[in-house]
């Protein structure tokens, strides 16, 4: 039953909401022709749905802080439908076969622009990956995780454009290029706090960018290069149609490669080291961990990752500009790490599909793709830090 | 040595216009240790607010000084709306977490923002008519400063003034400094913790917008993309002078405003903002804690 008083506080939250919207979403003004256009149906809009909204806002505060108590007196929650699916072989199995199937077939069943759209997910799943090993397990909030990928894809564009050499062997290259640019970014500033390290990040990024556009005599400016040669099978050039299958399948096998190392990674003493260091710095440091240096192999590591899926973006798109490396770049890639879950390597994959596909298929969503992706970081991180699939601890049970 | 001069007096008018946002930074960071990242969106907001009531009080037919107090007056009505209401939507809820989650609500509130101007409004520059009328005085040294720059320099100035005398002398100022040094010890005390984090949150975004106003008269365009960079170098500047201290965000927005305005006027214009971004970077690797920032000891 709503209450008089729930009903009043939604009112209240509503007609302040029109307030506050009322300048920019009621009027636009076109200062050169001097006209002022009135929107007064956004007004009716923003009202209506920010008193439905604010119910639904305070229903989700009231079930975090049930959720909270819950885990303060120590009652388990509910383990998750997925996660027991992942626990049981026989659900494991045939889900496993089912996808592998799906995903073998799907670039002859669909046509190339999906296969290309599905390629693009694939990509972004790799990055997410990459990030995840940053922000996820090592709780380093990097926001210029774009410059790596820059570094990849113009290190190939470069190599290919002046002296023609193919992508499989620039393909370390970038890998080595964007683990050098790790270190020297990471090294200095490793060492401050956390919350410094996001913000150099970004200046990186925007740095190396602002470079990229104004070195025309090393990077050709804002026109980019153009006309960079797709990914050769042994010295075969393909088709059109059969360069992007065969990326795809690249990709495919791209991504299973980080998976594993990734899930390898987790479980290693230095995936151990990073989660920890991520819960509690200092007593980690009691423990003998280097700080610097595993929070520094860690960066390098992320940075690698990006520069091979800059290469590979290289080799896709077949040109690359400036443009394509902007700050909502990293902060797109993040956010698939925090809807999928930090630390998560399913939930980065879901992430990732969920944001890439979802916007390409429902069309009228596009405009809009920026303003959800920051409402999602906002809204995950206040109802479900741990994102939509959380990530699995390992714990050691005591038979005894 | 005319040239010398404009460089100066324009760096100073960057670095007082970069003051008023990097004290936002600094008195939120100084109170809960978050960079907020939605401060550059609420300085955008605050320029969009008044080139909004600007264009329709002129066609309502109102004169030139009623139309800047009144469009000035609205950004900062408007901007510490906003501010109060990304406070309590985006941070509050998340004050007991972890460092890292109000940090990615920030920049997720920062990108929405973003977004909501470029949808509600238009991703072209708009330009910003020239608020400041031409002062008399100022004609013979017309080549060196303009009017506009005198205004942005005496409305900093006063800002600061009365900033200081809020913090150092008002009981709102006094229950700001206690929360800042410790939260909990604040509350045993009777401080209304959750008043003063919006009230601190209220007056940085004022002067957000403040100079938001100031200086997209003075360069006379805006778009829903300049509070990112501004922000990032309101930002530098706060940490330039030791983030959390008040005359160090001061120094700091006056530091960085002269050392671009040098670098753009005696290397290259190209990479003004390398400039802002590469200074930032060589702070924090070789003095993190600032010009007047302290080296404090973490609290366990």
């Amino acid at each position: 039953m709503i209450k008089a008083q729930e009903i009043k506080k939604s009112f209240i939250v509503s007609i302040w909401f029109m307030f506050l919207t009322f300048p920019i979403m009621v009027i636009r003004v076109n200062p050169i022709e001097e006209i002022v256009e009135w929107r007064w149906k956004n007004m009716f809009v923003v009202g209506i749905g920010s008193f439905l909204l604010s119910f639904v806002w305070r229903y989700m505060l009231k079930k975090r802080e049930a959720g909270e108590k819950r885990a303060e007196t120590g009652e388990s929650g509910k383990t998750f439908l997925i996660q027991r699916i992942l626990e049981e072989r026989r659900f494991y199995i045939p889900l496993v076969t089912g996808l592998t199937i799906i995903a073998v077939a799907f670039p002859f069943i669909f046509s190339m622009y999906q296969t290309s759209i599905m390629t693009t997910a694939l990509m972004y799943i790799v990055l997410g990956l990459g990030l995840n090993i940053v922000v996820g397990l090592a709780g380093l909030l990097d926001l210029g995780y774009v410059a790596f990928y820059a570094v990849g894809a113009y290190s190939y564009a470069l190599l290919n454009h002046h002296f023609g050499l193919g992508f499989w062997s620039v393909l370390p290259i970038g890998a080595v290029l964007g683990f050098i640019f790790g270190v020297l970014l990471g090294f200095p500033v490793l060492r401050l706090r956390g919350d410094y390290l996001a913000i150099v990040t970004l200046g990186f990024g925007e740095i190396i960018r602002l470079v990229l556009e104004n070195w025309n005599e090393f990077s050709f400016g804002p026109s980019g290069i153009a006309n960079i040669d797709r990914p050769g099978f042994f010295g075969i050039q393909f088709s059109l149609q059969a360069a992007s299958i065969y990326l795809y399948f690249l990709m495919i096998g791209f991504v299973i490669f980080t998976i594993i190392v990734v899930n390898r990674l987790q479980n290693s003493r230095i995936g151990r080291a990073w989660i920890a260091l991520r819960e509690d710095e200092t007593a980690c440091q009691v423990m003998g961990i280097d700080k610097t240096r595993t929070k520094l192999r860690a960066f390098a590591l992320g940075a690698t990752w990006a520069g091979m899926v800059g290469v590979i973006f290289a080799a896709k798109t077949t040109f690359i500009n400036p443009a394509s490396f902007t700050f909502l770049e990293s902060a797109m890639i993040l956010s698939i790490v925090v809807l999928g879950g930090m630390g998560s390597i399913l939930g980065v994959i879901i992430g990732a599909l969920i944001l890439i596909l979802l916007p390409e298929y429902l069309r009228a969503f596009s405009d809009y793709r920026m303003l959800l992706f920051g409402a999602i970081m906002v809204i995950m991180m206040v109802f479900r830090p741990q994102g939509i699939i959380a990530n699995i601890r390992r714990r050691y049970k005591f038979d005894g | 040595m005319e040239y010398f001069l404009e460089l100066v007096l324009g760096g100073l008018t960057r670095g007082s216009i970069y003051a008023l946002i990097a004290l936002g930074y600094t008195m939120v960071y100084g109170i809960i240790e978050l960079i907020n990242f939605a401060h550059g969106e609420i300085y955008m907001i605050g320029a969009f607010t008044a080139l909004i009531f600007t264009s329709v009080l002129t066609l309502l037919g109102f004169n030139e000084i009623a139309v800047i107090v009144l469009a000035s007056l609205a950004a900062v009505i408007y901007s510490s709306a906003y501010g109060y209401t990304v406070e309590k939507i985006a941070y509050k809820p998340l004050r007991h977490t972890s460092r890292l989650s109000p940090l990615i609500s920030a920049i997720g509130m920062s990108i929405f923002l973003q977004n909501y101007v470029l949808l509600a409004q238009t991703s072209d520059f708009l330009p910003f008519p020239n608020l400041i009328p031409e002062f008399e005085f100022i004609k013979p040294y017309r080549h060196i400063i303009s009017s506009s720059e005198i205004l942005i320099l005496i409305t900093t100035s006063t800002a600061m003034i009365l900033l200081t005398f809020l913090i150092k002398f008002t009981r709102t100022g006094k229950a700001m400094r206690a929360t800042a040094q410790d939260r909990n010890m604040a509350m045993l005390v009777g401080v209304n913790v959750d008043r003063v984090i919006s009230i601190t949150f209220v007056i940085g975004s004022a002067l957000a917008a403040l100079g938001g106003v100031l200086i997209a008269s003075h360069v006379g365009q805006i778009n829903f993309y300049v509070g990112f960079i501004a922000g990032i170098k309101a930002f530098t500047a706060a940490v330039l002078g030791g983030i959390g201290s008040i005359p160090g965000a001061v120094l700091g927005a006056l530091v960085l405003g002269l050392t671009e305005s040098f670098a753009t006027g005696y290397i290259s214009s190209d990479y003004e903002d390398v400039f802002a971004f590469g200074l930032l970077v060589l702070i924090l690797i070789f003095k993190p804690a600032g010009i007047l920032g302290r080296v404090t000891d973490r609290k366990l």
